[in-house]
């Protein structure tokens, strides 16, 4: 039991940290300490984050196969620190300024990211589950975090109800594997499901449980409450909710994938294939008509999230490498780009609307062009860090016979790019307006749009060693 | 004797479930729920998992009935109206169930699951111990993790209820026990002496 404990330390550390930061906030000052609570948490969770990518080696399995740390669940467990820690500390002066700087938040949001270290890690469908609904949980709270605002309740009471009713699809396929496995464990089920002799049932369960990670990962035809949940929520927890939520259910699907059904690989490619298809181009369609920034990311992460389950869809070691060098490049990218969302301000309101950037770069020509970098990098072109993302997935899908798929991404990729560039076009040669927006001063969110950006265009030399991170890990996931 | 246990809880398992479908009365209809939840635990204490029973009498009987009779007695609710709402889709919904129905019976026609599956089944019913220490053994040694994670989970629903929902008003006025106990009757009573038939 012991040298169980020892392999979930890092989970077991992070909630403790959160049981003690809820006693610390409950008998103190109240939300005067939340300031502080954010930093704490940002700061814990980089040093855990620093500590698992440092220290672990090797497969460690725990509690009879129901928890695996692996260079996979590593891998995913340093994005989600790292990119909880930086949205964080993005959000703290968004929050503060708008009095909803409440000192539950970052304990939620702690308290999430130990569910999302537990879904990455999952070896059961049982733990699989806890995991995701932990997670999911805080989600819901934090999506509806502003109480005054219809907007906010909306948003929060939209993803719980949806919420709910994919953990019951998920719990049910997962039900139909267990009577068709004969058993929860991973393990166990990969010696059932070997391609060419799975029973139909176990089939059933496996789409069930696609569906319900579908809606997890926001991929189409599972997309429907995405737009609406960023929106209404907050923007600091739109940036959470587009960055290691995102990281964790993607990990999760390539655990259940590779993990449980990595022997029957034929059997869902398809499926996996056709998800992505379809994100890929709702994503590049539907953005296009938004007027509102969030809204647009939003049907962006949509659509990059069809790219990253392309590469689960080759359903070989160098398409789980390629989803996770993806998710890691979509993560940065994300980061800085919500750093600018963030500091959109007008006579001291948030604005979303993308009207309001007409001629931004002749008042702010740094940050535009910072901003510039990123669009281009997300929407794939060439000098960008987000097009050798693109074309590691391209890749993979072309190697593993999927070229038809390869195809339809690079078409998505070019309708899409439109939009990327519809902002670059405001920015720069928009419609001279009375008044732009306010000249943020926080050395943050300028910190974070810049070093994002920075990453974009100095990434592309050697990664920062994300690439041969991210073989190991894939290694270690497919086998 | 057992035939008779099982026949007579079954019966009133499908008696209850039916008439909590059809009662006109939302009240009623929590109370023939009710039967049905007893009639259920009775099945489970023939099945040899009295734990199981008393749970269901506790949880569900005990608390979640209960519940529903407050919800339904305490909320303005016309059942008549959502029926009548419901009927308006229902050939719809009959439709899409029908069709799901016919996608089961293709894909499970040919019912088989792995030969392997059947030996790894867990035994429902443990042979050598109470199914209440059985329980126990299972949860705190072999669930451990699951056990603590799902006392996490209900900790963030605790912490989010009260995030939610708990908001300080400025606007009312609240009990001190300090400050009324620190009162002092010298500084907030003037005693007056009024003559008779003068007033104030």
């Amino acid at each position: 039991m012991s040298a169980d404990l020892n392999i979930i330390l890092p989970e077991i550390l992070l909630a403790l940290f959160a049981i003690f930061a809820l006693l610390g906030g409950v008998y103190t000052g109240k939300d005067g300490v939340a300031s502080t609570l954010v930093w704490l948490t940002s700061a814990a969770m980089a040093a855990l984050a620093a500590w698992i990518g440092l220290t672990g080696e090797g497969t460690n399995v725990a509690f009879n196969g129901m928890f695996s740390d692996d260079g996979f669940s590593r891998f995913a467990k340093v994005v989600i620190l790292l990119s909880t820690a930086a949205v964080l500390l993005m959000g703290e002066g968004y929050m503060s300024k708008r009095g909803l700087l409440r000192f539950e938040y970052p304990i939620l949001v702690a308290l999430s990211v130990v569910g999302m270290m537990m879904m990455v890690s999952a070896g059961d469908l049982m733990a699989l589950y806890m995991g995701l609904e932990l997670q999911s949980l805080a989600l819901y709270v934090v999506a509806s975090l502003r109480r005054d605002s219809a907007r906010s309740t909306e948003a929060g009471l939209k993803y719980f109800v949806l919420g709910a009713l994919s953990s019951g699809i998920l719990l049910y396929g997962a039900s139909l594997i267990y009577g068709y496995a004969g058993t929860t464990l991973f393990s166990g089920i990969i010696e059932t499901a070997v391609h060419g002799d799975v029973s139909v049932g176990l089939l059933f369960g496996l789409i069930f449980v696609i569906s319900g990670m579908a809606f997890k990962v926001s991929a189409v035809p599972f997309h429907m409450w995405t737009p609406d949940v960023y929106e209404g929520a907050p923007t600091p927890i739109t940036a959470f909710f587009a960055t290691a939520p995102k990281v964790a259910a993607m990990g999760l699907f390539a655990r259940v994938m590779h993990d449980a059904f990595g022997n029957a690989v034929p059997d869902w490619q398809q499926v996996v294939a056709l998800i992505s298809l379809l994100s890929m181009f709702l994503g590049a369609v539907a953005a296009i008509g938004q007027t509102n920034i969030k809204r647009l990311m939003a049907y962006s992460s949509i659509a990059h999230m069809g790219y990253a389950l392309m590469g689960l869809a080759a359903g070989t070691a160098l398409g789980v490498e390629a989803m996770l060098v993806y998710m890691t490049i979509y993560v940065a990218m994300n980061i800085g780009t919500f750093a600018f969302i963030l500091s959109m301000e007008k006579d001291g309101q948030p604005v979303t609307e993308i009207s309001s950037l007409n001629m931004y770069a002749t008042a702010q020509p740094g940050r535009a062009f910072a901003m510039l970098i990123l669009l281009f990098s997300l929407a794939g072109v060439p000098p960008m860090l987000g097009f050798f993302g693109k074309l590691y997935v391209l890749r993979a899908a072309y190697d593993a016979g999927l070229a038809w798929l390869a195809i339809a991404g690079v078409i998505a990729s070019v309708i899409g790019a439109f939009y990327y560039l519809r902002i670059v076009f405001f920015m720069y040669f928009g419609e001279e307006q009375a008044e732009g927006l306010d000249a943020n001063k926080s050395t943050i969110l300028l910190g974070f749009l810049m070093a994002s950006a920075a990453v974009m265009v100095f990434g592309i030399i050697n990664m920062f060693g994300v690439e041969t991170a991210a073989t190991a890990a894939a290694a270690a996931l497919v086998n | 004797m057992m035939a008779f246990a099982f026949y007579l809880f079954a019966i009133s398992v499908i008696a209850g479930g039916f008439f909590t479908v059809v009662s006109r009365n939302p009240v009623h209809s929590v109370l023939w729920l009710i039967l049905s939840f007893l009639s259920a635990a009775g099945l489970f204490v023939l099945l040899g998992a009295e734990f199981v029973a008393m749970l269901l009498i506790i949880v569900y009987v005990g608390a979640v009935a209960v519940l529903f009779l407050f919800v339904v007695m305490m909320l303005d609710i016309d059942f008549a109206e959502l029926k009548a709402e419901m009927a308006k889709y229902m050939p719809l919904a009959l439709l899409i169930a029908l069709i799901i129905l016919m996608q089961f019976v293709m894909a499970f026609g040919a019912w088989e699951s792995n030969a392997a599956a059947e030996s790894m089944l867990a035994q429902v019913t443990p042979t050598d111990r109470h199914n209440t220490e059985a329980l126990g053994m299972i949860l705190y040694d072999q669930y451990f993790l699951l056990f603590q994670l799902s006392g996490l989970i209900l900790l963030v629903a605790m912490i989010g209820a009260i995030v939610l929902t708990l908001r300080h008003r400025a606007d009312v006025k609240r009990q001190d026990v300090v400050t009324q106990m620190m009162r002092d009757p010298a500084k907030t009573m003037e005693l007056k002496n009024v003559k008779s038939g003068q007033g104030l």
